[in-house]
């Protein structure tokens, strides 16, 4: 037994901990929500985070020895970023067709995203950096990160603000559709795009090609409108 | 033994294979070298492109983050043919997979569990309803914009 405890302690301390406990809680999860018929509560992102999470803090693991091998999955956020102009070059042609009808969506959708957010906090009384860093909740988070950076907000707290925007947007949007009537799936994975970035877009690719398509579209305009909008907007307002 | 290699190979290669051979698990291993061998530059590639990005930015002191900056870059380098198949390997791959990205930021809700638990219920509010205001603003915006929603009705 003491023996074990001794490997554990060792093990945990090691890069690999992190990388591995990420990957596998990973794999399984999302092997649950395809057998579960990739039901929205059964969302893939929202089991790692609460399986991990629990054994992190039930073994008193502190955040950053998990991160020690996590970063390097974390890392890919970048070139996955990057990555976005691919599904936008791909259909540049409906983009070039649509362009004006998909701009204003999304700036009008991302204003509303960001807008009622701050808008909400404010009115329920909530501190300076929180609200500011609640602006940037609809980006995808490595993007979401630098924006709160620059408007005086705290990085991690808009990290993870985007992440549970994106959980609640994945497994909330097919009732906020089915209520509205949306039955496009293009509309549908254009807006989870937008409101709930990269969360949202990986749903929407999961559900319908059409929906994952836009979603990815969503997504990058999403990135590059916020990016130079939000900075802007505070610059002005304060 | 075959069971545990069906398991396997759907579990494990299956996945894999299926985004690198674009659509449809082939099984030849030239076509699946050839695949991972352009996912390889892909990757490569991007993470020149998100350099120069990242450069660009800060030299220019660009009011915008330096993924960003390589995802324009990246618009522009695919004018060149050579550039697209090898950044179509990584980014169908790494697109495919987005969620689990999000998965080590995601754990690190728990350096703030004092924050929400201080905020609770209100966080909680805000998060959910702006969450639902953008995504009804914005399908409510592009269905009136294009007017469209019937012309692909699949849907069930």
């Amino acid at each position: 037994m003491n023996d074990f405890v001794q490997l554990w302690v060792y093990l945990s301390t090691t890069p690999l901990f992190g990388l591995t406990a990420t990957l596998v809680t990973y794999v399984l999860a999302a092997t649950v929500y395809d057998r579960l018929n990739r039901a929205p509560w059964a969302n893939p992102v929202l089991w790692s985070v609460i399986c991990i999470g629990g054994v992190l803090l039930a073994t008193a693991t502190p955040y950053p020895t998990y991160f020690a091998g996590a970063q390097f999955v974390h890392v890919l956020l970048g070139p996955a970023v990057v990555a976005l102009g691919w599904p936008l070059w791909q259909r540049r042609s409906e983009v070039k067709k649509r362009w004006l009808a998909i701009t204003c969506a999304a700036l009008i959708g991302g204003i509303a995203a960001g807008g009622s957010a701050v808008a909400i906090a404010w009115a329920l009384d909530m501190p300076t950096e929180v609200v500011r860093s609640l602006a940037s909740k609809s980006v995808t988070a490595p993007v979401a990160m630098g924006i709160a950076e620059r408007v005086g907000g705290v990085p991690a707290l808009a990290a993870v603000f985007a992440v549970l925007t994106g959980l609640v947007g994945a497994m909330s949007g097919k009732y906020v559709f089915d209520a509205l009537g949306i039955k496009s799936w293009a509309t549908r994975g254009f807006a989870l795009g937008t409101a709930a970035h990269g969360i949202g877009a990986a749903r929407a690719l999961q559900v319908h090609a059409d929906a994952g398509a836009y979603g990815g579209i969503a997504l990058g305009l999403q990135v590059l409108l916020s990016a130079v909008l939000i900075p802007l907007l505070f610059r002005w307002f304060s | 033994m075959i069971e545990w290699q069906t398991f396997r190979n759907q579990v494990i290669y299956g996945d894999f294979l299926q985004f690198l051979s674009g659509g449809s698990a082939r099984c030849d291993t030239r076509v699946v070298e050839h695949d991972a061998v352009n996912a390889l530059r892909g990757l490569a590639l991007l993470l020149l492109v998100q350099i120069a990005g990242e450069g660009l930015t800060r030299v220019l002191n660009l009011p915008f983050p330096g993924p960003v900056m390589g995802l324009v870059l990246l618009l522009i380098a695919l004018h060149w043919a050579w550039i697209r198949e090898p950044v179509a390997a990584i980014a169908e791959m790494l697109l495919a997979h987005l969620s689990l990205l999000f998965v080590p930021v995601g754990v690190g809700v728990i350096t703030h569990l004092q924050l929400v638990s201080q905020f609770g219920w209100k966080l909680l509010l805000v998060i959910v309803l702006s969450t639902w205001i953008g995504l009804a603003v914005t399908a409510l915006a592009l269905r009136r914009l294009l007017r469209s929603d019937s012309a692909d009705s699949e849907h069930p």
